[in-house]
């Protein structure tokens, strides 16, 4: 298709079945660098799915999954695209409970990835003060010290948004960022989210439709594994067959 | 605010580390050779290869420790390593004993000329060299636990199911070395072993030395553990323990994590393995049993995985328990095994090491902690 070679990424006709059961259904999306976009949908309609897609955690069975217009993100592990520039924050949030926060950003952090070097990797000044910053962005320069395990949620929520900025991924890739957090802490994730626009390639999936309307963005409406209806929060929130399936109900 | 970075080798770790190292190095030869027999302080001849022996089971130990406590993969086929570890110490010291054999061929052990066999097996071949044998010590463990590994945790086998893995290799490898044709001496094994780089392996000070040698490379190999647990490569073993799948999408390599602290155990196993055969004198296909590999798991739990000193302390504490008691009441020895480790289980998830940091922390002010270990 012409839209791939400016594409940031780019998925064109995915399907992928798990026992019988489609998940995702001849899905297509396009993202232009910078674009910002939420996805909605009803439970079961393949958002995480496609996010495992992308990510590579689950193989289609048919259909392209291109990176940057040019890498094919099928032939590739979940290591190999995330050092692409791919990062993911989880539905549930996933820190590393038994390291500090301080610790959780430093593995994220962008650095070295090859097992050896790892291994010998050292603190730096410039290191420390890049985990320093982002503890501060996310609030939690008071918590640098506790085990991760020991955070609330939203303070988990927040740790794990920390370690997907500080990871420097050009495509963020956000699932339910805001689920379970307070009407504030929502507020300042929008606040967040908005001022990474046009830097990042970010895709929020997401049922909090305040939240959606507050990121304004562009917005795919997922049903039974493809797309339903795609245009602005007014112009899908007015589609009959969107009300019908997702926001009637 | 910065969290200050705690060194892990700071003035506190060098006082104790070299404490033990003085007991252990100094004051139990100086007790042997200088206490007089008898007297409360003396140690007996027959207790330093005893002691020795520990000591190769608490570097065993340790190397467990290292793949479990701070990966979460258990291993419970490590006397496997150890095994061919002991066995590349055998087959050298099985070279050494010449013409002195029963049946005094110079190149052939006693059991290949008691099978008739008429020249020594290519991998017998550079066993002579003791600086052959001993990089055979580490290349032979650590290149079956990279195999193993690389094909386990590519596959993304872990838990229960590598558990069982290691397990069937430690059994099929016990069964391949009870078979005489193997090679390695059946089910009888190497023994009868006369001297070590030329010294008589019954003389004290060979005996002494050989305890030495065990006391520095547990010494090294905690040293060694404790820098890559410290290490960010450490840091990554411990995040897929916890949370596997975060780890790749932060773009850690798992398996590369995994792989090198496997490979890295299993060196370490091997030398242990090593330095035990010479101060028993034997080594047989009884060592690779499941069974054993299944102890030195107790030990850790015991000690307290996740810890390093922990599985030390446990490896110790259950081998002394076990020699006192096949002393007094042998037969109970396997039912107080059995107790220990379903006590430690329900009643002390963190070992003894745990019990000594709670009761600490009763003393002195709670941190906050999220509950450790897996």
């Amino acid at each position: 298709m012409s839209a791939r070679p400016t594409s940031q990424l780019y998925l064109d006709g995915v399907s992928v079945s798990f026992d019988g059961f489609k998940a995702l259904n001849n899905l297509s999306l396009v993202m232009d660098p910078g674009e910002l976009r939420t996805i909605i949908g009803p439970n079961g309609a393949g958002k995480t799915t496609m996010m495992d897609i992308i990510t590579g955690k689950t193989r289609p069975d048919t259909g392209e999954v291109y990176f940057a217009g040019t890498v094919d993100l099928t032939k590739l592990d979940e290591t190999a695209i995330a050092n692409l520039g791919i990062g993911r924050k989880f539905q549930k949030p996933t820190v590393f409970e038994h390291l500090t926060v301080f610790e959780n950003l430093e593995l994220a952090a962008a650095g070295p990835r090859l097992t050896f070097r790892v291994l010998w990797a050292r603190m730096t000044g410039e290191l420390r003060d890049r985990i320093d910053q982002m503890l501060d962005f996310v609030g939690l320069s008071h918590r640098a010290g506790w085990l991760a395990g020991a955070l609330s949620h939203g303070q988990k929520q927040w740790l794990e948004i920390g370690m997907l900025l500080i990871q420097e991924s050009q495509i963020l890739l956000l699932d339910e960022p805001v689920a379970g957090m307070t009407d504030a802490e929502t507020e300042k994730t929008a606040e967040l989210i908005l001022s990474l626009k046009g830097k990042r390639t970010i895709v929020v999936v997401e049922h909090d439709m305040v939240f959606v309307r507050a990121l304004g963005a562009k917005v795919t409406v997922l049903h039974e594994g493809s797309v339903l209806a795609e245009g602005s929060i007014d112009h899908v929130s007015a589609d009959p067959r969107v009300i019908d399936v997702y926001l009637g109900r | 605010m910065t969290v200050p970075q705690t060194s892990v080798f700071g003035a506190r770790f060098w006082i104790v580390f070299l404490l033990c190292g003085a007991v252990l190095l100094v004051a139990v030869p100086v007790m042997n050779l200088l206490a007089a027999p008898g007297s409360t302080f003396s140690i007996a001849d027959h207790v330093i290869p005893l002691l020795g022996k520990y000591i190769c089971f608490a570097l065993l130990a340790l190397s467990l420790d290292l793949v479990w406590g701070y990966g979460g993969i258990l291993s419970l086929g490590h006397g496997a390593f150890f095994g061919l570890g002991g066995y590349c110490m055998g087959m050298y010291l099985m070279r050494q004993i010449g013409t002195r054999g029963s049946y005094g061929n110079a190149i052939l052990p006693d059991f290949m000329v008691f099978l008739n066999w008429k020249e020594l097996p290519w991998y017998w071949l550079g066993f002579d060299s003791f600086a052959f044998a001993m990089i055979m010590v580490i290349v032979v463990p650590g290149a079956l636990a990279f195999v193993v590994g690389w094909f386990a945790f590519r596959s993304r086998v872990s838990g229960v199911y590598l558990s069982i893995i290691t397990q069937a290799l430690t059994f099929a490898l016990m069964l391949a070395f009870f078979r005489n044709e193997m090679g390695f001496g059946g089910n009888n094994g190497l023994t009868d072993f006369k001297d070590l780089l030329g010294y008589n392996l019954q003389a004290k000070s060979t005996r002494l030395w050989l305890y030495a040698a065990s006391v520095i490379a547990l010494g090294l190999g905690y040293i060694a553990a404790r820098a890559v647990v410290a290490s960010r490569l450490g840091r990554v073993l411990v995040a897929a323990r916890d949370a596997e799948s975060r780890v790749r999408f932060i773009g850690h390599s798992v398996v590369g994590a995994r792989l090198f602290a496997f490979t890295l155990s299993a060196v370490l196993a091997g030398i242990a393995g090593a330095l035990y055969v010479p101060q028993v004198g034997i080594i047989n296909p009884g060592e690779f049993s499941p069974a054993n590999s299944i102890e030195i798991a107790i030990w850790v739990a015991v000690g307290g995985r996740g810890t390093l000193a922990g599985p030390i302390i446990g490896a110790l504490a259950i081998n002394g328990a076990k020699s006192w008691f096949t002393g007094i009441a042998p037969d109970f020895w396997l039912f107080f095994l059995g107790g220990v480790f379903v006590l430690v289980t329900l009643g002390l998830p963190q070992g003894i090491l745990g019990l000594a940091s709670r009761l600490k922390g009763m003393i002195g002010t709670p941190r906050p902690q999220a509950a450790a270990g897996e």
